[in-house]
């Protein structure tokens, strides 16, 4: 198990073409995701070359609209590359199109367009009464399930499979984190974006990871601005069961002043990663000072021993876990990777 | 970016919002110039990008001209919670019979946009909302509807606001809302709105935060940079695309990602506690890809700043590898040559460190220093800063 993405996931890049969709489709088709094409309106019909996980050419079909893509190819999720200046009709379009998950990675999007597709995403529910599309980010890294499938840009090779499951409003510092705990390893690393308007937050994440079998303990990466930290900490005390560790960046950052993410601010007396800090820990979670002392602190409330032997990598990780779920299925994971080979 | 009173109120008046006449001078002459146009009382005002202003006697009535160029005088070098005042507006006296609150804001929390409004204005809203919340009404409302005419009158209605008045505040509340919209903005605050003697509404003092994200769509917000009021070497930063700012310490800073380069911040604090207080001196990301051009830009402005004693630069090769940022490193300090003078302590972690690392040993440049983790680096550089 995992939150949000697996290794059944059918994933489209918006963008697929231009520079960034075409060095990360590359690097997602690597880390084990199942692309099954991309959109763009000017190139649709064309096919795009890549290489898959065992180094074998595939051309992944470009189609002119998310709802092509979906329709052709049962795509359940996609990423989204565009520029900022395009980046809001694109994420219109995905959730116009019903698309179940939306990794939108563009960083520098007007906030007043987040606001407006997050929106917009609320009021297109499903039979269930709630939204058909989850939004991650803007500004972010996007999610990886190591050993299954990657949408976004975290490298995959930090680390391989394991219980931990990782929220974090940073790109970098979800590295990082991961690198520190990589012997252990992670269900679902989520990185939810450092804007003022995101879709997936702290508390949705810390939701799943609550109700998936497979994360045993849960680190929760914030920083300055907002108070999603505090809310989530309210969270926390009361519905998380499961270990929690916290970290929070930003105890120097100035009053007033952007740090680097459009939400990374700190106005008047609210967003300080103090008050933030100190409610995670009035929530009984630990609070590490340094992203290293954070590590320690899962490592101790993880009692190595019982649980299963790290994985190296996640190019081991995505063999093995093919192999599994070859022996499960009896070669059918083959069957359906070779159908998209063609 | 946040704008001065004085650009709000432009920003009003280009949306129809009404607003009294309002005229900035950067000296006494301009004052009294402005004061003679504008005629009668008016109201020099300190344009600082801080609240409190009328206390710090940053406000004075002025019944002549004669009034204004003295007032201003006094104003204008003023510092107000370390803000040098730099400009007066004058503007137009008011007849103030009523003062109310209006504002729209991004709400982060609720993920849509915040009308609130209250009859008690004039005064801090963060106490009225303390003091007397009963009296602040709260209007969420969905960005792609937007406030049209029923949601005004249903906020002025809520805020207690009799059917004879409600007509005027709904078009100033609609006017406002169009400012918000069309400039791209995360917030538009009107404190106080009034309601003159002749029973006009009118914006009579503004906060404006605009987006920056959206500058590409806003080419006029580019003239509303302060450049006067920016530090120099967050300027020099900004004209390298360099997401530097400026803070008061001696280890200078460069690192990947936001979120990574503030914690640096942190651990390098933490460290100086150790070292009689030394304290990062800035914050700097150069992003994902750190070619050595960036990485020179970016030791260029951190070596500029006479404060700075030390160096720690913390990359983890996610995307980017360690060694490409070894060789960035390397090569940022042959362009640099004898400016480069401090001394640096590099971590590199993640992906292909061992080659990263290889590299700056070879090169055995004499002011680099590696540290195998955040933490030791951070301590290492601040010993030296200590120096």
């Amino acid at each position: 198990m995992s939150i949000y993405l697996n290794k059944d996931s059918k994933v489209i890049v918006q963008g697929i073409t231009g520079g960034e969709g075409t060095k990360h489709t590359a690097l997602m088709l690597k880390a084990g995701t199942n692309i099954v094409g991309g959109v763009n309106a000017r190139k649709a019909g064309t096919t795009v070359a890549h290489k898959d996980l065992d180094g074998n050419d595939v051309e992944l079909p470009v189609f002119g609209s998310v709802s092509e893509a979906m329709e052709k190819t049962g795509a359940d999720v996609s990423v989204v590359f565009v520029p900022p200046k395009f980046a809001k009709d694109a994420a219109v379009e995905a959730i116009e199109a019903g698309i179940g998950l939306l990794v939108v990675i563009t960083e520098g999007i007007p906030v007043q367009d987040s606001a407006e597709f997050f929106n917009l995403s609320l009021t297109k529910t499903g039979a269930n009464g709630q939204p058909t599309t989850r939004i991650i980010g803007p500004n972010c890294p996007g999610i990886i399930t190591p050993g299954e499938a990657l949408a976004g840009i975290t490298p995959a090779n930090i680390s391989g499979k394991g219980p931990i499951g990782l929220v974090s409003k940073s790109g970098t510092l979800t590295y990082q984190m991961m690198y520190e705990l990589r012997d252990i390893g992670f269900s679902t690393s989520i990185g939810i974006g450092g804007d003022p308007v995101i879709g997936t937050t702290h508390i949705d994440a810390l939701e799943a990871f609550e109700a998936d079998p497979e994360t045993e303990a849960i680190v929760m990466i914030g920083e300055i601005g907002g108070d999603a930290e505090e809310r989530a900490a309210a969270y926390i005390k009361e519905h998380v069961t499961k270990p929690v560790v916290g970290y929070v960046a930003g105890f120097t950052a100035p009053e007033g002043k952007t740090m680097g993410h459009a939400g990374a601010i700190v106005s008047g007396s609210s967003g300080t990663a103090e008050a933030k800090k100190e409610a995670l820990e009035a929530a009984g979670v630990k609070v590490g000072k340094t992203p290293s002392e954070t590590a320690k602190l899962l490592r101790e409330i993880y009692t190595a021993g019982e649980k299963p032997a790290p994985v190296e990598s996640a190019k081991e990780a995505v063999a093995d876990a093919a192999e599994t779920a070859k022996e499960k299925s009896g070669g059918l994971v083959d069957k359906i990777r070779g159908v998209f080979r063609k | 970016m946040d704008l001065y009173e004085y650009q709000a109120r432009d920003l009003f008046e280009a949306h129809g919002v009404p607003v009294l006449a309002g005229i900035v001078a950067t000296t006494p002459e301009e004052a009294k110039a402005a004061a003679e146009q504008i005629g009668g009382t008016v109201v020099v005002k300190a344009q600082v990008k801080v609240g409190g202003r009328g206390k710090a006697g940053g406000v004075k009535l002025a019944k002549t001209p004669d009034e204004a160029y003295e007032h201003a005088s006094a104003i204008l070098g003023m510092d107000i919670k370390g803000h040098t005042v730099h400009r007066v507006m004058i503007a137009q006296g008011a007849d103030i019979a009523e003062e109310y609150y209006f504002s729209i804001l991004l709400d982060r929390a609720n993920r849509n946009y915040l009308a609130m409004c209250s009859k008690e204005g004039g005064v801090e809203i963060e106490q009225l909302a303390v003091d007397s919340p009963e009296k602040l009404v709260k209007f969420n409302f969905d960005p792609n509807t937007g406030i049209d005419d029923a949601a005004a009158a249903e906020i002025a209605t809520q805020a207690g606001f009799s059917p004879e008045e409600v007509p005027a505040l709904t078009e100033v509340f609609q006017k406002l809302w169009d400012a918000f919209a069309k400039e791209d903005a995360t917030l538009v605050e009107v404190n106080p709105l009034v309601l003159t003697g002749s029973g006009e509404v009118i914006a009579l003092d503004g906060k404006v935060t605009v987006d920056e994200n959206a500058d590409f769509r806003q080419p006029g917000h580019a003239e509303l940079v302060d450049e006067s009021a920016e530090d120099p070497l967050e300027a020099k930063a900004k004209e390298n695309d360099l997401n530097y700012v400026k803070l008061d310490g001696q280890v200078g800073i460069i690192g990947n990602g936001a979120g990574l380069v503030m914690s640096t911040l942190d651990v390098v604090a933490y460290a100086g506690e150790d070292h009689d207080g030394v304290k990062p001196a800035n914050f700097l990301d150069i992003g994902g890809g750190a070619s050595a051009e960036i990485m020179a830009n970016g030791l260029d402005v951190i070596l500029g700043d006479d404060q700075v004693k030390s160096v720690f630069v913390n990359v983890f090769g996610g995307i980017t590898s360690c060694d490409a940022v070894a060789n960035g490193i390397v090569k940022a300090l042959e362009i640099l040559g004898d400016t480069a003078t401090k001394p640096l302590v590099v971590r590199l972690d993640g992906n292909n460190v061992e080659e990263g690392r290889r590299i700056l040993e070879e090169a055995n440049h004499p002011l680099v220093t590696t540290a195998d983790t955040m933490d030791s680096g951070a301590d290492k550089a601040a010993e030296l800063a200590n120096k």
